[in-house]
């Protein structure tokens, strides 16, 4: 590569690294801002008027108690509903993967079909249903219709890398005199371990990212997770400019997500593109 | 043919499985299949399929929450009201014209992004897909609030930033009409979903046989030429399912528009609408009918993708 090309695909690289993350710098200093100092309509908040405010008043002050248990909620429901969808497809994947049967395909093919489901389909019968059966505002009310979410994209990730996984390496293993459950342990748990925790994560992502099953299925701080509760936050406080609250709620609620994006980049693209792409 | 492909590869069939006949073995394997993928297969229909029949059978009826007396079957009239309705196709055309623009623009903007990914040098290429990630993984109610705040009138540094361009001033008011609205709408989801469609581009580029593009090179072809011949007809199926994909998804648009209109000035999509008509307006048997008409709409249009544009889903995505 030329010099000249060099640069190029250098200034290329960092207008990517721009174009993802200017809305998140922007929101990041909305959260910094006095409610006094949000039309300055720059990029920064104006010299000397840094604040924590807004931080204080969702973690221990007045909007706190409608952030920290949506909070609560969001990290409970999404992480059952990733564990349930986990479970559920570490053995789907593992069949669809490793044994000859027929159905195979219809499996695969009813998980393509209910991840291109439209959510709001599915919203209005459950919000009468769980009316009726109990389950509206509660937590098992919305990690059931999660798994409409986690489930598909569970299945196929993990299905495409089981594929890549040298199962003859079981057989390998007993040979040289190991039992069934220290091949399996040894061999197989950590062959397969990554491929499980990446879907794991993505699937976290999806159910994290829910919002219409979120408002429409919850009524209370009961069961409201956080994108709803954010959505709604804006009608809930009458006098002061609820912006720049909802900015630090938002960078709160986004931390996590980049920490995983962070560590685990790779993984996550593999995990993406695998199930997705694949000659 | 004016696109060079290399000739398919011959399928090669998986060792274990044995050609014809049940033997006892495979009827156990079928058996063990079954069990352990039939748990998965069982919930994802009964969280899916189970409400979809729900909904297509309060669709055909008069029944509003607030006035459970006075529920009454009225076949497909709920239908009819939809249809006849400007509502409904009014946001159905908004929900058109943000699939059309976003997906159009993100298969273009996408294909950059993945061009320059695979090129981009080894030192800064962790921190360009960490960056990338980014807008996927955040939670589209806080892409949707970061570009609402921007835009905002009061809040936003677009008016000051922009100001040079003609038709934007410091009183520019995007949320108060219906294009300006849809504008900002579709440049939320815009920046939300490339970076997906970029990184499905990007596994798909790295599908296209360096051969091909050195046999080109060596016969002079210019770097547009290989684009044109080479490398876009080679990663097709890649193209394809990721508009399949985001095709389907901007369909359900939703987040975004409550977030930052709320449907006002025209700006509701179909999803909305079912939304409002069943939890705002309790309207269980309308909001059904949208719900099911909605669906149909998905429906119809993945069957259009892989029928008409012969999308192979089972063997673009790993079922070979």
């Amino acid at each position: 590569m030329s010099r000249r090309e060099k640069i190029w695909w250098w200034i290329g690289g960092l207008a990517i690294i721009v174009y993802a993350l200017f809305p998140v710098g922007w929101i990041v200093s909305l959260s910094l801002k006095a409610p006094s100092d949000i039309t300055n309509g720059n990029f920064l908040p104006s010299s000397g008027k840094w604040t924590w405010e807004n931080y204080k008043s969702i973690l221990t002050g007045t909007a706190s108690d409608l952030f920290l248990p949506a909070l609560r909620n969001s990290f409970g429901i999404c992480l059952i509903a990733t564990a349930i969808s986990c479970v559920l497809s570490m053995f789907a994947a593992y069949a669809i993967a490793r044994l000859d049967f027929p159905g195979k395909r219809l499996i695969l093919s009813a998980a393509l079909g209910v991840a291109i489901f439209p959510v709001i389909s599915i919203v209005t019968p459950l919000f009468n249903l769980w009316r009726q059966i109990g389950l509206y505002d509660t937590w098992p009310g919305l990690i059931i219709p999660y798994l409409s979410l986690t489930l598909p994209i569970s299945i196929w990730t993990m299905s495409a890398f089981f594929r890549e996984i040298p199962w003859e390496m079981e057989q390998a293993a007993q040979v040289d005199g190991a039992t069934n459950w220290q091949a399996f342990r040894k061999v197989i748990v950590p062959l397969a371990a990554p491929g499980v925790f990446t879907t794991a994560i993505i699937s976290f992502f999806i159910a994290w990212n829910d919002f219409a099953y979120g408002i429409s299925l919850t009524s209370t701080s009961a069961s409201r997770p956080v994108p709803a509760a954010l959505g709604l936050f804006s009608g809930a406080s009458q006098f002061e400019d609820p912006t720049t609250v909802i900015a630090a709620a938002a960078v709160i609620v986004t931390i996590p997500v980049v920490v995983l994006v962070l560590l685990f980049q790779r993984r996550i693209v593999a995990g993406l593109t695998n199930g997705a792409v694949k000659g | 043919m004016t696109s060079t492909t290399l000739p398919p590869r011959e399928k090669t069939e998986p060792v274990s499985a044995p050609p014809g006949g049940a033997s006892d073995r495979s009827k156990a394997e079928r058996k063990l299949g079954w069990y352990l993928a039939g748990p998965a297969f069982v919930v994802m229909l009964l969280v899916t399929a189970y409400p979809i029949a729900q909904a297509v059978y309060y669709s055909l009826f008069n029944y509003r929450l607030t006035d459970p007396e006075n529920r009454s079957f009225i076949g497909l009239s709920n239908y009819w009201v939809v249809l006849s309705d400007s509502l409904w196709w009014q946001s159905l055309w908004v929900t058109v014209f943000i699939t059309v623009v976003t997906v159009a623009v993100e298969l273009v903007l996408g294909f950059a992004l993945a061009l320059v990914m695979a090129k981009a040098l080894r030192a800064i290429r962790p921190v360009v897909r960490a960056a990338i990630l980014i807008p996927y993984a955040i939670i589209t109610v806080v892409s949707a609030f970061a570009w609402q705040f921007a835009f905002d009138i009061n809040t936003g540094f677009v008016n000051s930033w922009f100001a040079w361009l003609p038709g934007v001033s410091a009183d520019t008011d995007w949320f108060g009409d219906k294009w300006t609205s849809l504008l900002v709408i579709c440049l939320a989801e815009i920046w939300k979903t490339t970076p997906f469609i970029s990184l499905l581009l990007l596994a798909g580029l790295a599908q296209v046989p360096e051969v091909l593009q050195e046999a080109a090179k060596v016969d002079g072809a210019t770097w547009w030429q290989r684009m044109r011949k080479v490398t876009i007809p080679n990663m097709k199926a890649a193209i394809m399912v990721a508009v399949l994909f985001r095709t389907l998804d901007a369909f359900r648009v939703f987040d975004s528009i409550f977030v930052m209109t709320a449907g006002a000035n025209g700006t509701e999509s179909v999803s909305f609408l079912a939304y409002r008509q069943t939890i705002s307006r309790v309207e269980i048997g309308l909001g059904s009918a949208v719900s099911v008409l909605l669906f149909l709409c998905v429906v119809a249009i993945a069957l259009a993708f892989i029928k008409g544009f012969k999308v192979d889903l089972a063997q673009a995505r790993g079922e070979r």
